[in-house]
């Protein structure tokens, strides 16, 4: 494998084979000196079109524990602002002798562009409405060590703003590739227009599935950019979509909550929820590393067992 | 000068003729006629031009994407003889002085070229634009295409203001901007992609609310390039109860679907967008059965750096002039959906007529000015973007193999293609 665009370049044991070698990397990252040597000689560059503090940290720090080089490309700051094209700034860093492209950005589709104008391995570190791949992964593996490997069967709610979000249309699918049952929840203005394609029901009530579910992933609400009518005021989203306390009380008692981060709390997510054992929110973020190690390692790697 | 060989197509049906020019006009139509200068046409057919009632061609303002030569050039090897420049222009053609300059650059172009005029001052969709005064220049189409005219009561006054200006028509770009806020049609695909949609409703809504108005006020009004089922039906019933409306269609929306944009390929990025199966067998049957009356290319030259760009940033829009033809051949009269003389019908006499260009599209006999294409339907060709006249390059067609090419174009009597080269 060459890239990683979108979460369909994997099929169910491509994915499996991720989290086995996350399982190896993560053991990597419990020790004193929290690195080896796989990539050392290769140059990582993580050029990010979007701020993102989480994602760009977790893959350079991933990429540092696989001793690569890491270049950062601040792409606010830099000849982008000044009107190059996306095509010669990536052909730019091309020509630098770089290995691989770690890409966000605002626009969907970007990191294909990028794949189809240069030779080096691009990964999609989320890309506009579109995909982020890594994000999926990471909520597999994070939810396998939980649910046990075999996720066929599993119940998953996935709640929020479902048709403007990359990691939904990520990790609906990634799931539904483990044999998950995912239903998405939102108001019909947060689903998608079609469904056609996705591998998952959609329902608008959430409180109808909360007796029928075994994870409830929450999607980040992005109130601060909320001009597209979607709800009518965060007061009346709280109430009907929230993961609030009194929902979670009727909730299964081995049920799991799920976000990718930054989460709203006391919005999508209630602070005494979200601290809650149910919650394995930070344990997603501590396998993002191990995850990114391991889709770094099998862009970049030599294909030998790890150390 | 005679054109040999060829069988000739017209308003009037076929027949295996010579066609003699002379000082800028058919001479003679007739058997084993001889001259000086000979044009072979066998196996070919012998056309009145082609006439494009929507291309962009750029000038004043972005001659980096095509000029009135390049684009003139483009029209007159698809074998078009004149075509409508869409007022988008750098000013924009809203005013008498503009149009008078496109027209006085024009004066060499490749096809006779008519600048419409916009609607709105600056296509800003607020106040009229001096349209009697460009109506006196000879403008007769009359649109803000790139934006919609999206407010009922800008446009109702300019419905009713054109009452005065005979033969005018009001060509709308029917887009309700409101809800056609992103980048690619929305549904399927724009769900799995990611991409913010345009969805149909904002096309129909606007052409259901102008086929009112057109009954209203009673001015003619042209939909420029319809592309959902929902419009076709609208504009369908309304032509039933005999209210003044006509619509083109692009040779694109007959061809692709907006499972091309599953590739993010910005080539692909066009307003109004490449839309459903269902949406293209709807428009083929429009264009069949009468209810879509011309086929236009909306040829919409940009520079290679605004289509390298993400999808959602790149500029919409895809050159047409030279590849009009062969899409109508292949997808409409090889697919079956109409006869070569019903598509010639829709690119050359139709059009003609609707734009009141008395010199294009004619009957060919003996008198008429010589605007003539000779096409080769059969001859199969790759498409190479970097062998096209125009200064843009793009066109999602590189590489595919069409079927249907002009050969000759004479303008005014002039050979302007010749063996599908440009002469100048």
């Amino acid at each position: 494998m060459k890239n990683l665009l979108s979460i369909s370049d994997l099929d169910q044991a491509g994915i499996i084979e991720v989290c086995d070698l996350t399982d190896s990397f993560l053991t990597v990252t419990h020790r004193d000196i929290p690195k080896v040597p796989a990539l050392r000689g290769k140059t990582v560059a993580s050029v990010f079109y979007e701020d993102s503090t989480r994602t760009r940290l977790s893959f350079e720090t991933a990429a540092k524990r696989l001793s690569a080089d890491v270049m950062t490309m601040n792409m606010s700051s830099s000849s982008v602002q000044k009107g190059e094209s996306l095509r010669d700034t990536v052909q730019t860093i091309e020509a630098m002798g770089v290995d691989a492209i770690v890409i966000r950005h605002r626009h969907a589709g970007a990191p294909n562009q990028v794949a189809a104008w240069v030779d080096l391995s691009v990964i999609n570190a989320g890309d506009g409405r579109h995909e982020h791949p890594t994000q999926a992964l990471l909520d597999v593996y994070t939810a396998r060590r939980h649910l046990g490997d075999d996720l066929s069967g599993a119940r998953i709610a996935i709640v929020g703003d479902i048709r403007r979000s990359r990691v939904a249309r990520s990790t609906a699918k990634a799931f539904a590739q483990m044999g998950a049952k995912v239903t998405l929840v939102a108001p019909p203005t947060m689903l998608p227009d079609s469904l056609a394609g996705w591998p998952v029901t959609a329902t608008s009530d959430f409180d109808e599935i909360l007796s029928d579910v075994d994870l409830v992933y929450l999607l980040r609400i992005q109130h601060e950019r909320q001009d597209s009518m979607a709800f009518p005021s965060l007061r009346e989203y709280v109430s009907r979509y929230g993961l609030t306390n009194d929902r979670a009380t009727r909730l299964g008692p081995e049920v799991l909550i799920m976000h990718p981060g930054p989460m709203n709390r006391g919005v999508e997510i209630s602070p005494e929820v979200a601290e809650s054992d149910a919650s394995i929110i930070t344990e997603q973020v501590e396998n993002g590393v191990a995850v990114r190690m391991a889709v770094l390692y099998l862009l970049l790697g030599s294909g030998a067992p790890v150390a | 000068m005679v054109i040999r060989g060829g069988l000739v197509v017209d308003i009037n049906g076929e027949r295996k003729a010579d066609v003699r020019v002379e000082a800028g006009k058919v001479a003679e139509v007739g058997t084993k006629l001889r001259g000086d200068r000979e044009i072979d046409a066998s196996g070919c057919v012998v056309s009145p031009g082609l006439v494009d009632m929507h291309v962009h061609l750029r000038e004043p303002g972005m001659e980096e994407a095509e000029t009135i030569e390049t684009g003139s050039r483009a029209a007159a090897l698809g074998g078009f003889t004149a075509v409508i420049a869409m007022p988008n222009t750098e000013p924009p053609q809203d005013d008498p002085i503009i149009i008078s300059a496109v027209k006085a650059r024009a004066q060499t172009a490749l096809c006779d070229v008519y600048p419409a005029g916009a609607i709105t001052k600056q296509r800003e969709g607020l106040e009229l634009a001096p349209m009697g005064e460009m109506h006196s220049l000879g403008v007769r189409i009359f649109t803000d295409d790139g934006a919609c005219v999206a407010s009922a009561g800008v446009m109702r006054s300019a419905l009713q203001y054109a009452r005065s200006l005979p033969g005018a028509i009001v060509a709308q770009h029917a887009e309700d901007e409101t809800l056609a806020t992103g980048h690619m049609h929305e549904g399927e695909w724009s769900s799995r992609l990611g991409i913010p949609g345009r969805p149909a409703e904002a096309e129909e809504i606007i052409v259901a609310r102008d086929c009112i108005l057109a009954a209203q006020t009673g001015t003619p009004v042209h939909f420029l390039h319809l592309s959902t089922a929902g419009s076709v039906a609208i504009v369908r019933a309304a032509k039933a109860q005999g209210i003044p409306v006509t619509a083109e269609a692009a040779p694109h929306h007959f061809t692709f679907t907006d499972e091309s944009c599953a590739t993010f390929d910005p080539l692909f990025k066009v307003n109004p967008p490449l839309r459903t199966k269902d949406d293209v067998a709807a428009v083929k049957a429009g264009l069949a059965d009468g209810t879509i009356d011309v086929i236009a290319s909306d040829h919409a030259p940009h520079p290679t750096e605004t289509k390298e760009r993400t999808f959602e940033e790149a500029s919409p829009g895809m050159l047409g002039l030279e590849t009009a033809l062969a899409l109508g051949i292949s997808e409409l009269v090889d697919a079956g959906v109409m006869t070569l003389t019903e598509l010639l019908a829709l690119m050359s006499w139709s059009p003609a007529r609707l734009s009141g260009l008395a010199d294009h599209g004619a009957t060919i006999e003996k008198g008429v000015t010589a605007n003539l294409c000779v096409i080769d339907p059969n001859l199969e060709w790759v498409l190479d973007p970097a062998n096209l006249a125009s200064r843009a390059q793009n066109t999602p067609m590189g590489g595919r193999k069409l079927k249907g090419k002009n050969r000759h174009t004479i303008l005014r009597g002039e050979v302007v293609v010749l063996d599908g080269q440009a002469t100048r």
